[in-house]
């Protein structure tokens, strides 16, 4: 199971591919977030075109004890639209930067979904009966000449073709001056924390007409500038403790019972940097890109340009294990930096937290051992806390037939290169994957390239 | 050889720091960082200033504002930038092909 060798003793195979085949992008096709719902069933992503789509995994089917079930469409909807705000001259995109899902609390289900500048919460409804035998409207709608009415019925529900229906139910608005990079719905399930460049804002679901500031890195004098916040995580339990990550590689934890603004971080997480390494490039590879809290809060996550850190909440001085997801990357630096991608964001995400080993754990760790993240060549790597032992993986329409195990890459730094390995300069950094999901109970994972959505599961037996 | 014990010594990131500065000698002094800070926070920035559009539109009165050439992109001189002038953004109107 699981627990047992991690992540290279899992098998994974393609499962699904969703999106266009040919090669012309369209910038609206561009993915920008993928992210599982709390029980795995659901599945949403958001593109640059502002649009999210939802899939759903089918029931399993106890005969075809060979596969979990697939993800299908389920809803898809126009989340935002493009602004423009002339009192600013500013371009409001319409990319969904986030979306987060809100625990199930009853039929429904309940999103946040943001982009630069309005967070949305979305309500995805199923309506699979409708009423009919109305006294006074036909079946089209159309009102029925009342003379025409002798008797009264009763309108019954009768079965209709299943909807999904989505509806904005809030929209959280004007509260940012600048980007919002992250969303986090706190465990009270009643608020959340939006975060920009600048500030953090302490929102209620239910409430839209005010936010709460709770972060504010502003300085007097904008020549005085030097760092920005670039994502920002509630902790998994304690509802008053969050964390936000910053462009020079540090990571604050905040505890907002102590006071209204929370400008004085509890702890500071920072590794030293040795000074005699530092270049132009230091402070631009260290801006951490993600942070995830594992799942039982004790550590948590970042993700900078060459590396995935994991710090113990308790140590505040230095990680307490670094992966390297391409540090062949390091002698690429000037060029990358040439065509941006020196700048690109990845993302990180933990293993979902398997039942199995819950029960059957015998060690003290976290539950949360396994590292997931992605890399350029459409390559996606995981790192194994436990064995340390990693993998990487491409996505790919080439070689992946189902139930085929998936065949790991490696990329040739120097001297000789190895049939099947892949040379540092032949790697295609326009193929990027900067977002990967993992279910949160079961080894199916997620993974979007620029304009297409890999869906991989473990070979079961 | 002798290039490459002196690689050996270099560490890669020098090395890249030392390729870039070759490129561009002007590049600034600060540390890489600071100038992409102001760079992200003014991402989104076009050149429309409503202040000088609406001065602009009443000075001309009831004669029609200069629009930009072909190249509407290129707004420069005396040019003022009007609503009509900045790209149409476009909502997607087509759904998303994950969907299709």
């Amino acid at each position: 199971f699981l627990g047992a060798g991690g992540g290279n003793d899992i098998q994974w195979c393609f499962s699904q591919v969703k999106g266009a085949v040919d090669d012309d992008v369209a910038e609206a096709d561009i993915i920008s977030t993928v992210e599982f719902n709390h029980s795995g069933e659901l599945l949403a992503t958001g593109d640059k075109g502002g649009r999210v789509v939802i899939f759903q995994q089918e029931q399993e089917n106890k005969t075809q004890s060979h596969s979990r079930g697939e993800y299908n469409v389920y809803s898809t909807f126009q989340s935002h639209e493009p602004e423009f705000d002339y009192l600013k001259s500013l371009e409001i995109e319409e990319k969904i930067n986030k979306i987060r899902w809100l625990p199930q609390k009853n039929a429904a289900q309940f999103l946040l979904s943001t982009n630069d500048k309005t967070i949305k919460l979305w309500k995805i409804s199923e309506r699979d009966k409708r009423p009919e035998g109305y006294n006074l409207k036909e079946e089209d709608g159309r009102y029925r000449d009342p003379t025409t009415v002798t008797t009264l019925r009763v309108p019954v529900f009768r079965p209709m073709d299943l909807m999904v229906e989505a509806s904005p139910r809030r929209i959280f608005a004007n509260a940012h001056t600048y980007h919002i990079n992250s969303i986090s719905i706190n465990s009270d399930y009643e608020t959340y924390l939006s975060a920009d460049d600048l500030r953090i804002n302490l929102w209620h679901l239910e409430i839209t007409d005010r936010s709460f500031n709770i972060v504010d890195i502003k300085p007097a004098n904008m020549e005085e500038l030097t760092e920005v916040i670039t994502a920002a995580e509630f902790h998994p339990n304690s509802c008053s403790t969050f964390v936000y990550s910053s462009s020079k590689g540090t990571i604050r934890l905040c505890d907002m019972r102590a006071s209204a603004l929370c400008d004085r971080h509890s702890k500071l997480f920072e590794e030293p940097e040795d000074p005699s390494n530092r270049s132009f490039f230091s402070e631009i590879i260290s801006s951490i890109s993600d942070v995830k809290f594992s799942h039982s809060g004790r550590y948590m996550m970042t993700r900078d340009y060459l590396s995935v850190k994991i710090w113990d909440l308790n140590m505040e001085n230095r990680p307490v294990e670094t992966y390297q997801v391409h540090e062949y990357l390091r002698s690429k630096l000037c060029s990358l930096y040439e065509n941006d991608c020196i700048f690109d964001k990845f993302e990180c995400c933990w293993n979902g937290s398997d039942r199995q080993v819950k029960f059957l754990s015998l060690c003290t760790s976290d539950l949360s051992n396994i590292v997931m993240t992605g890399s350029y060549n459409n390559f996606f790597r995981m790192f194994d806390r436990n064995t340390k032992r990693d993998i990487t993986l491409e996505a790919s329409r080439e070689n992946n037939k189902p139930r085929t195990v998936l065949k790991p890459r490696k990329v040739c730094a120097s001297g000789k290169r190895k049939k099947d390995e892949i040379s540092v300069d032949s790697l295609d950094f326009n193929k990027k994957i900067l977002h990967t999901a993992w279910h949160p109970k079961e080894n199916i994972i997620a993974v979007a390239t620029t304009n297409n959505l890999y869906i991989f599961q473990d070979k079961m037996n | 050889q002798d290039s490459q014990e002196k690689d050996k010594s270099i560490p890669p990131e020098r090395a890249e720091e030392a390729k870039l500065k070759a490129k561009y000698p002007n590049l600034g002094q600060r540390p890489g960082g600071s100038d992409f800070l102001m760079k992200r926070l003014q991402k989104g920035q076009k050149y429309f200033d409503s202040g000088d559009y609406n001065m602009a539109k009443a000075k001309m009165k009831n004669k029609q504002l200069p629009s930009a050439g072909p190249d509407k992109n290129l707004v420069t001189g005396d040019h003022i930038p009007t609503p009509q002038d900045l790209p149409q953004r476009k909502s997607s109107l087509v759904t998303s092909k994950l969907a299709g």
